[in-house]
């Protein structure tokens, strides 16, 4: 076993000559797993085994702290007040501001609105982006992978100005079909927008190479990187992208604040979201001077002990060292994936190359409702369902299915107890 | 196993999910129903045949899990030849003992054979798979829900 260290910051370090838990050697894991109160709960009197952080992931002591201290030491409204806390309140929030765009590498601080989450931000898109932009006869381009967040506000604005929603397809592997997408981005194309990593298949798509071809045909991209956030390095300049979507909560920071990412000259020129105090210059009843982004898109009160606490996500992320994460989290996934094929009657769904933290399947004549609810009793917390992705279900062929999702405390034996479980399912229904 | 799964998941209710009774489409069906739960995507279509104001003849298709297909197999097996006002005051007792568990309401010997689905209570994110198919028999039965369809009472 890996010696206890008693300070509760993440910062990995090099663990020499020895595994830990599982995984690569580099990677402290009871360290991290320590970071994470909840990990410590039992469930049904069993130890937790949390292998649903696709749906939310938990959160780290220094998030439940940061938010803490903010609410206990430096409350008070942003933006507004000249006196002492509002000071204080004000530079925690924007603090979180500039640690997000350090986190995406975007290139500009007022790049980065706040809003509720990944849904709220591809909302504000259609609703300010697209009312301006897509016209009747105009086209927008998903693809058959999407979360329901990024099809119907597309499909409300297609419906309210006349447009089309068109469809990239998918392999029976759960990979993008580039060609086809190219195909399909045409002079009506306004807009692409398409998941960095899929919350059912675990796909990571190729988000430089649609840039590309969306770019070239002069269409906007939108990246839905809600999944892929918490487990990958997230470029904004380098992926080239006009916007990017992130909530907070699965990448280890509170609910109700995400990050809406817009390349500076598309956020001046687009019109506000909501209309309230904080996105305006000046106001008169004959007429109102708006705000300069980000400002703009961020009317009332935000959530401020929410951006505080995603801040403190950003740290605690910044704290580990990505290649090493990037390898603990790929071997456990690679672990899961071998030790799930060889249970009896199990289909992996989504076996794209290219992968993050998802695994997908369907067991023969077991409802996965059946198989959450048994796992659940042995302490194994997964999720069942058509996870938002309706669609996607039709293209599989499966009316729903069972996914283990993996985060940085994710271990080899995390798996080993679902695959166990899964053996009490089949007793159940043998 | 736990008791609590072992009273969930009865012989009865994984012989009923496993070889549904009734699971067929149903000619001659003077009412129709189909019930959706959008959490979880269960879908399922009744076929209810009333004749001289009783269920002569009822079925059920569709895609769900072990409890949700048990139920609806159970339900039908249990309704035919029920008056409709019959059948729905047994919902109105299966729904209390779903809910609220076995008491003095409601014993599991009032609902005869559907006193297996009696584990259900203990089980609350699962109650909606037990009674999805009672609130579409009651939708098929009441003609409220906005899908229903009466196919067979037209003029073909």
């Amino acid at each position: 076993m890996t010696e206890v260290q008693t300070n509760s910051r993440a910062t990995a370090r090099i663990v020499h000559g020895q595994a830990g838990r599982s995984g690569p050697a580099d990677f402290d894991i009871e360290r991290v797993r320590r970071d994470f109160p909840i990990l410590r709960e039992h469930v049904h009197g069993k130890p937790l085994v949390y292998l649903d952080s696709a749906a939310t992931s938990q959160k780290p002591q220094a998030v439940i702290d940061a938010m803490s201290h903010f609410l206990l030491k430096e409350n008070a409204n942003v933006h507004r007040g000249v006196h002492y806390l509002a000071e204080r309140a004000t530079d925690a929030y924007e603090g979180a501001r500039a640690r997000v765009q350090q986190f995406l590498n975007a290139k500009e601080v007022h790049e980065i609105v706040f809003v509720r989450g990944t849904t709220e931000a591809i909302n504000l898109v259609a609703q300010t982006y697209g009312k301006t932009h897509v016209g009747a006869d105009d086209e927008v381009l998903i693809t058959a992978m999407e979360h329901h967040s990024n099809i119907v506000p597309w499909q409300m604005l297609c419906e309210e100005k006349g447009a089309r929603l068109r469809v990239a397809p998918i392999t029976d592997a759960g990979e993008l079909v580039l060609s086809e997408l190219e195909k399909l981005i045409g002079p009506k194309t306004k807009l692409v927008a398409v998941t960095h990593v899929s919350n059912v298949l675990g796909t990571v798509n190729p988000i430089r190479q649609v840039v590309e071809m969306a770019h070239a045909r002069g269409a906007r991209v939108l990246v839905d990187g809600a999944q892929a956030a918490p487990h990958l390095r997230v470029d904004v300049q380098a992926l080239g992208c006009d916007f990017y979507a992130l909530s907070g909560h699965k990448m280890y920071g509170p609910t109700g604040i995400g990050v809406l990412y817009g390349r500076s000259e598309l956020l001046d020129e687009m019109p506000p979201y909501q209309g309230g105090g904080d996105m305006i210059l000046s106001v008169s009843f004959e007429k109102t001077v708006y705000n300069k982004p980000p400002g703009k898109f961020e009317a009332g009160t935000p959530n401020m002990a929410g951006a505080v606490g995603l801040g403190a996500a950003v740290d605690f992320l910044a704290s580990l060292e990505r290649d090493a994460l990037s390898a603990h989290e790929q071997d456990v996934l690679d672990y899961g994936i071998r030790a799930l094929a060889e249970v009896p009657g199990l289909r992996l769904i989504g076996t794209a190359r290219g992968k993050a933290s998802v695994i997908c399947f369907v067991l023969d004549e077991v409802h996965p409702h059946d198989i959450g609810t048994i796992l659940d009793r042995e302490g194994v917390a997964i999720r069942t369902g058509h996870h938002c992705a309706q669609p996607l279900m039709s293209r599989l062929g499966v009316p729903a299915t069972a996914r283990a999702s993996l985060a940085c405390y994710s271990t080899r034996q995390d798996i080993d107890a679902l695959v166990s479980g899964l053996g009490k399912v089949r007793e159940v229904f043998r | 196993m736990s008791a609590e799964l072992r009273d969930l998941y009865q012989e009865v209710i994984i012989d009923h999910s496993k070889q549904p009774r009734n699971f067929r489409k149903l000619e001659g069906a003077t009412r129709t129903a189909e019930g959706f739960n959008p959490l979880c995507g269960d879908q399922l279509t009744l076929y209810v045949k009333l004749a001289d104001g009783v269920i002569e003849d009822i079925a059920f298709q569709g895609a769900g899990c072990a409890i949700s297909k048990a139920s609806a197999s159970l339900m039908t097996a249990a309704l035919k030849g029920k008056k409709p006002e019959e059948a729905l005051a047994l919902f109105g007792r299966v729904h209390i003992l779903l809910t609220e568990g076995p008491s003095a309401t409601v014993k599991p010997e009032d609902v005869g054979k559907l006193a297996v689905l009696s584990g259900v209570w203990e089980f609350p994110m699962r109650v909606k798979c037990a009674t999805l198919a009672w609130h579409t028999l009651r939708s098929a039965l009441e003609g409220t829900a906005g899908r229903i369809s009466t196919e067979g009472e037209g003029p073909d």
